[in-house]
């Protein structure tokens, strides 16, 4: 996440401007255009909302995933890249199981990479539509956002931290426009030296402590796939981060609820507080095919003016 | 066998003290005489090389470096390593045993110093400690010993067991081989890549531990305390943490037989120079925080750091073109110690030249009783590194002699340039006819030095 408050201010702006586009002349923005999904883990809704972005400006799409091609053979990232740009892909969507493989692929193809969430590292594009969320109820009809935009909003992020790229994307992004962070769950999960990954970022052990001081509540799941052996007493996790209405309604109750998916009902999150009126879970969704838009837009027409998103 | 003078050039062998103009002859593969600027009496026929200007110093020993052979020639070959240790100044290279099969037989031992290999600078083979480098079962050390093999050491596969690690430092002891060892608790570092810290947080990357490596080393000396009577030796390898140095600076002060090498790279980078995936800054022990380089300078400007040891581990192109996490580790190291070690030990951070050099021949060379080796007293094998040491140039990966091309330092400004690299009598680099290739004979074995 290294784009400057500016790009974003731009890119929400552009997200506003082609959502309330005539359908038929967004349509031609990249008309023909040659976009490839590379994806080597499986994934619903960053897939979903990057190829119907994709397409409702226009573009081609075509999708490769790990499972039914040749990385099955043991093609490498390098040559799987080299392969879309030669069949004529201008730009690749990657989500990748390494942290990083956005940056090799963009290094070796030359071709404008977006990153739909890259091992534990990065997912832009979710932090950008979190973002966008909370801007729609926290600060509404705010534009252009600045520095200052998010000053007195704490946003807690809450669960599997060290496993998230959502969370390290958010924990940068958010802090740029004024926010506050607050990273909340167990050691095991959330290493102390997570609060110095960059400036506005700090540690709430106490789940309720952390509740009662946001404006918005960013649950995360529990990346079972990335644990590594490590050993979690769910029912414990439960006891003490689990995000029930009894805790929100005393706590928080005019907080936002937002949770990235995939959502597993009676962990992390009840199912009345995943399907309550402070849950922004599908708006989230929704906004992720608007923002993809943009996201999208930027990277073919703006390819080599740096900057990623 | 030719005989050779290097003249007017500046000698300085910290082992011998001399620190002065000198002109000197090689014979018969070994140093026949050192004298004052022109006094020296050529023999008929002999190849004189004119130093004006230049340094003359023993040639560089490094006690740490990965040939690949056998097994591996993809990524480099004992002829192409050693052309890479000429070209870097190096005239004795300690071999590690991961090759493939593991070097843990006087066979192989051997096979790697035939002339055979036609390598440019003396090979000696470290062996395996124990079979397969699996940890359990030590291998025949005095035979190992007889073959050629001057260390023990499982390399990256640390031996964790310390009912197997006292039996190697007992073995190892009773035969007089040092035991070498990677420091390094594997339990605690499966799946990662980079140092842990705060850098490998932001970049999503799963981290090793400092302790990982200081509590092996811990460990290493618990036991060598308990061995104490044996007179084992243990030599910890790239040290990386300011936590192990001050475990083996203690040991020393304790009498105990315990020293450590760095690698440049360990006393120049830190964990901020992975960037955005370099996986030419990727190695193991990883590139650690800043607080432990700068404890690796101040381990080396103080002394208790023995020797300077490249780790050259050289990978094939493709290898490195990949995802961070499945890289291999390991980066070149033989022809930039020289310039870093100039540049920055020497020319920054104020180190004397010959203590520099010491580090670089004389120290290593006696830490695994390499006789004849990192001095040039009369009667001590002819290897000799004549350089410029004023030369500032650039290092360029392409321009490499080994076959690899994996490292952090392209681009880098060393200090120093090698001008001729001589090998037991023979010149195996020349900067001004750096494409031929020269290799050596078959090691000295039973040659007693005069």
């Amino acid at each position: 996440m290294d784009l400057s408050v500016e790009s974003v201010s731009r890119l929400l702006a552009r997200t506003t401007a082609l959502e309330n586009e005539d359908p038929l002349v967004r349509d031609r923005i990249l008309a023909k255009r040659r976009i490839a999904l590379l994806f080597y883990e499986s994934s619903t809704r960053t897939r979903t909302s990057f190829e119907l972005a994709a397409k409702s400006l226009g573009a081609d799409t075509t999708l490769v995933s790990s499972l039914s091609s040749s990385i099955e053979k043991g093609e490498s990232l390098k040559d799987t890249g080299l392969t879309l740009r030669a069949l004529g892909a201008e730009a690749i969507i990657l989500r990748h199981s390494s942290s990083g493989a956005a940056w090799l692929l963009e290094a070796e193809t030359r071709l404008p990479v977006i990153n739909a969430g890259d091992g534990m590292h990065e997912h832009p594009t979710q932090a950008l539509l979190d973002l966008r969320t909370i801007l729609a109820h926290l600060r509404p009809g705010t534009a252009p956002v600045n520095a200052e935009t998010l000053a007195g909003v704490t946003v807690s992020i809450v669960g599997d931290i060290l496993h998230s790229r959502v969370a390290r994307s958010n924990m940068l992004l958010l802090p740029r426009l004024g926010a506050r962070v607050l990273l909340c769950g167990p050691k095991e999960l959330l290493p102390e030296l997570a609060a110095q990954a960059g400036p506005g970022i700090a540690i709430e052990r106490d789940f309720e402590a952390a509740v009662r001081q946001s404006q918005a509540i960013m649950m995360l799941r529990i990346q079972a796939e990335r644990l590594a052996g490590l050993q979690l007493d769910l029912e414990e996790y439960k006891t003490s981060y689990q995000l029930t209405g009894q805790r929100l309604a005393a706590l928080a109750p005019t907080a936002i609820v937002m949770h990235p998916g995939p959502i597993i009902r009676g962990l992390e999150i009840t199912a009345g507080v995943a399907d309550g009126v402070q849950s922004t879970i599908l708006e989230q969704i929704t906004n992720g095919v608007a923002i993809r838009m943009a996201v999208v837009e930027r990277a073919l027409l703006a390819a080599r003016q740096g900057g990623r998103a | 066998m030719t005989v050779l003078a290097i003249r007017g050039g500046h000698l300085i062998d910290p082992s011998a003290g001399v620190d002065a103009p000198r002109d000197i002859l090689l014979k018969d593969g070994r140093v026949a005489e050192i004298a004052s600027p022109g006094k020296l009496k050529l023999p008929e026929g002999a190849e004189v090389l004119d130093a004006t200007g230049l340094m003359v110093a023993p040639g560089l020993v490094d006690i740490h470096v990965h040939l690949r052979e056998p097994g591996q020639g993809y990524k480099e070959t004992i002829a192409t390593g050693t052309a890479a240790a000429a070209a870097g100044g190096f005239t004795s290279v300690a071999a590690m045993p991961n090759t493939t099969p593991v070097n843990d037989t006087p066979d192989i031992t051997r096979w790697m110093q035939s002339p055979e290999r036609h390598a440019s600078a003396r090979v000696f083979p470290i062996a395996a400690a124990t079979r397969a480098s699996k940890g359990e079962v030590l291998n025949d050390y005095a035979a190992l010993k007889s073959a050629g093999a001057v260390a023990v050491t499982d390399d990256g596969h640390p031996i964790l067991k310390d009912s197997v690690m006292r039996e190697v430092l007992a073995a190892a002891a009773r035969v007089g081989l040092s035991v070498i060892q990677h420091a390094e608790d594997t339990r605690m570092t499966q799946g990662a890549s980079m140092n842990l810290g705060p850098v490998s947080f932001r970049l999503g990357l799963r981290g090793m531990p400092p302790e990982a490596e200081s509590n092996l080393v811990e460990r290493d000396i618990r036991l060598i305390t308990e061995l104490r009577e044996s007179r084992a030796h243990l030599h910890v390898a790239h040290t990386s943490t300011a936590a192990a140095l001050a475990a083996v600076r203690q040991a020393r002060r304790s009498g105990l037989r315990v020293t450590c090498e760095v690698a440049p790279h360990h006393f120049l980078l830190t964990e901020e120079h992975v960037g955005l995936y370099n996986t030419n800054a990727k190695m193991n022990p990883p590139l650690r925080s800043a607080a432990d380089r700068d404890a690796m300078i101040e381990g080396i400007l103080d002394g208790v750091v023995d020797a300077i040891a490249t780790d050259h581990a050289p990978h094939a192109t493709h290898e490195k073109e990949v995802e961070f996490e499945h890289a291999p580790n390991g980066i070149t190291g033989l022809e930039t110690a020289l310039g870093l070690s100039l540049r920055w030990l020497h020319r920054e951070w104020k180190m004397p030249l010959g203590r520099v050099l010491s580090l670089l021949s004389a120290q290593p060379a006696a830490l695994l009783n390499l006789k004849g080796r990192g001095t040039l007293a009369v009667g001590s094998f002819a290897d000799v590194v004549v350089f410029d040491p004023k030369a500032e140039w650039t290092y360029r990966a392409t321009e490499s002699k080994s076959k690899a091309k994996n490292t952090p330092f392209d681009g880098w400004t060393m200090l120093g340039k090698v001008r001729w690299t001589v090998s037991e009598g023979r010149v195996v680099y020349n900067a001004a006819q750096s494409e031929e290739r020269v290799w050596i004979d078959a090691p000295p074995v039973g040659r007693e030095l005069i």
